[in-house]
């Protein structure tokens, strides 16, 4: 005897623990086998490019902090860079070093929160997560030394950083970069060889390189499935030419890999800094400008290598002190696009897992 | 050969009891603060100040609220303009610090205080009467000349108006 089946759809969030914020996802299933996803977003939305229009070229920053607010930094950067090529401004070279310092513990500490969430949506119920945020909370402690902000930072503004970095700071960002390899070793040895984190993310949710570049995915998503595409050597900005680091890349593409990638992406960070460090030069952090920048009549378009992927600023200038319009091409969104292809024919229980591993933020899905 | 898992999971127990914690007891300890801390309990002074409104077209928000007449004296540049109303409402203030930023005369500061809870909205908003007779320990944050002295708000002496010019 045969049993007739019918699938079900049953709509995941927009309040559920794993979504990382109000995502829902209208799914599918025959039984426990996923047959098809339908993300629904939009819950966050707070018309953060309309809110740009109203504001001068020097208020958006505030803005860009609250867009991927695990990656303020990044977000800064990325705006910053895409008024200076609308203006063309040329910051000096001590701030183009301290933004890229800022930029790289961004990325050390938002790829901290990815781990601890995605061990957290795989059932590791918090333990993770508070070993990486205390490695999270020394960073924050080096902000609030820079810029007197933990979270929504505003550091950067046209024409280079807001002032330079305290005296403490140097001290304290060697002592940072002492100990934090030690600490990177003991997640690896607490989770790299882990029987249930292998045995629950090792070929599952698998990105095929050319589905992923057909998704136009960026960042730790694309170069897990094995494509070498890093922003920061494709297209490098502000000081990453003269720098030496390796851009980690996956090979099956699985949740593994990803989990991997960031922890590699961790040590060259460490890399960086370290060289940015060293190579400072000394000199003004601050190109003298306006305080209301009024760039000539175009556009502009720039990008980063933020900690998920590729972000972009596009700005229209009408003259104006205010951008006539701007685009922001965010990495989160962009990167659900794989969502459907790497969740169909998993469970259930594999689709937390994978969604955690995608690593998104929805400040940055919804802007 | 099973209960391995278990004798290794316990090891890890074992050694992170005697580490020293990272937590710190919150209401009875004080959190480390840099001196470039961004909060609330703004420094004004009306000395400096020449009600020239800067901060409050700076503002991304726009939440500062002023109100002069004229016929005020800012001492260190002559006259100006007197005070009426100098409100900031940190009810929707995101601690940006932009209107420290735009001030041209050093009058304005941030703070480092950021335990300002209350019931209703209103008792959110700092009055220019607040702002007089509050005890001033402004923060570092784009103030080089505080950074230079070494000075730290958490637990610093009050800083007169005299004393936080460049």
């Amino acid at each position: 005897m045969t049993l007739r089946t019918e699938p079900v759809t049953i709509n995941l969030g927009p309040q559920h623990p794993s979504t990382h914020g109000v995502f829902r996802m209208r799914i599918t299933f025959d039984g426990e086998v996923i047959l098809d996803v339908e993300p629904v977003f939009g819950y966050l939305h707070r018309g953060s490019e309309k809110l740009a229009e109203e504001r001068t070229y020097a208020q958006v920053v505030t803005l860009t902090d609250r867009l991927d607010y695990v990656s303020s930094m990044s977000n800064n950067l990325a705006y910053v860079l895409a008024v200076e090529k609308l203006a063309g401004i040329q910051p000096p070279e001590r701030a183009m070093y301290l933004r890229v310092i800022a930029a790289e513990l961004q990325r050390i500490s938002s790829h901290l929160v990815a781990t601890g969430f995605f061990l957290n949506d795989l059932g590791a119920l918090a333990t993770p997560l508070m070993y990486c945020f205390r490695e999270r909370e020394k960073i924050l402690d080096l902000f609030e030394m820079l810029c007197g902000a933990r979270i929504t930072l505003s550091y950067m503004r046209v024409g280079g950083v807001f002032q330079d970095a305290p005296t403490e700071f140097w001290p304290a960002i060697r002592d940072f970069l002492s100990f934090m390899p030690e600490y990177v070793d003991e997640y690896e040895k607490m989770l790299t060889g882990n029987e249930i984190l292998l045995s629950r993310t090792k070929d599952v949710g698998i990105l095929a390189g050319e589905t992923a570049i057909n998704c136009s995915a960026s960042g730790p998503v694309l170069r897990s499935a094995g494509v070498n595409w890093d922003l920061r050597k494709a297209d490098p900005y502000d000081v990453y030419d003269r720098l030496e680091f390796d851009v980690p890349v996956g090979t099956v593409g699985d949740n593994y890999d990803r989990y991997l990638l960031r922890i590699a992406e961790i040590r060259q960070s460490l890399r960086i800094i370290e060289q940015c460090v060293d190579q400072i030069p000394e000199g003004p952090v601050r190109e003298r400008i306006p305080n209301l920048v009024r760039p000539p009549v175009g556009d502009a378009y720039a990008h980063v290598e933020s900690p998920k992927g590729e972000l972009g600023f596009y700005l229209v200038s009408d003259g104006s002190i205010a951008p006539y319009r701007c685009k922001i091409r965010s990495p989160s969104l962009i990167n659900l696009t794989v969502l459907r292809d790497i969740l169909i024919g998993w469970k259930l229980a594999d689709m937390i897992v994978t969604f955690g591993s995608i690593d998104i933020n929805m400040g940055e899905v919804d802007r | 050969m099973y209960g391995i898992g278990i004798a290794k999971g316990l090891m890890v127990t074992l050694t992170n009891l005697f580490r020293k914690p990272f937590t710190i007891q919150y209401p009875e300890e004080a959190v480390p603060q840099s001196p470039r801390f961004r909060g609330e309990e703004f420094a004004w002074y009306e000395e400096r100040c020449t009600g020239c409104a800067s901060c409050a077209k700076y503002c991304p928000l726009g939440i500062i609220r002023i109100v002069t007449h004229p016929g005020g004296a800012n001492v260190p540049e002559g006259d100006s303009y007197a005070i009426d109303v100098f409100d900031i409402d940190i009810g929707r203030c995101m601690f940006c610090g932009l209107c420290v930023e735009a001030c041209p005369y050093d009058a304005l500061f941030m703070g480092s205080g950021f335990e300002r809870g209350q019931y209703r909205r209103d008792d959110l908003i700092i009055t220019v009467d607040e702002l007089r007779s509050s005890e001033r320990r402004p923060s570092t944050w784009f103030r080089p000349q505080l950074e230079e002295r070494d000075y730290r708000p958490q637990g610093g002496e009050p800083l007169s108006w005299e004393e936080v010019g460049r």
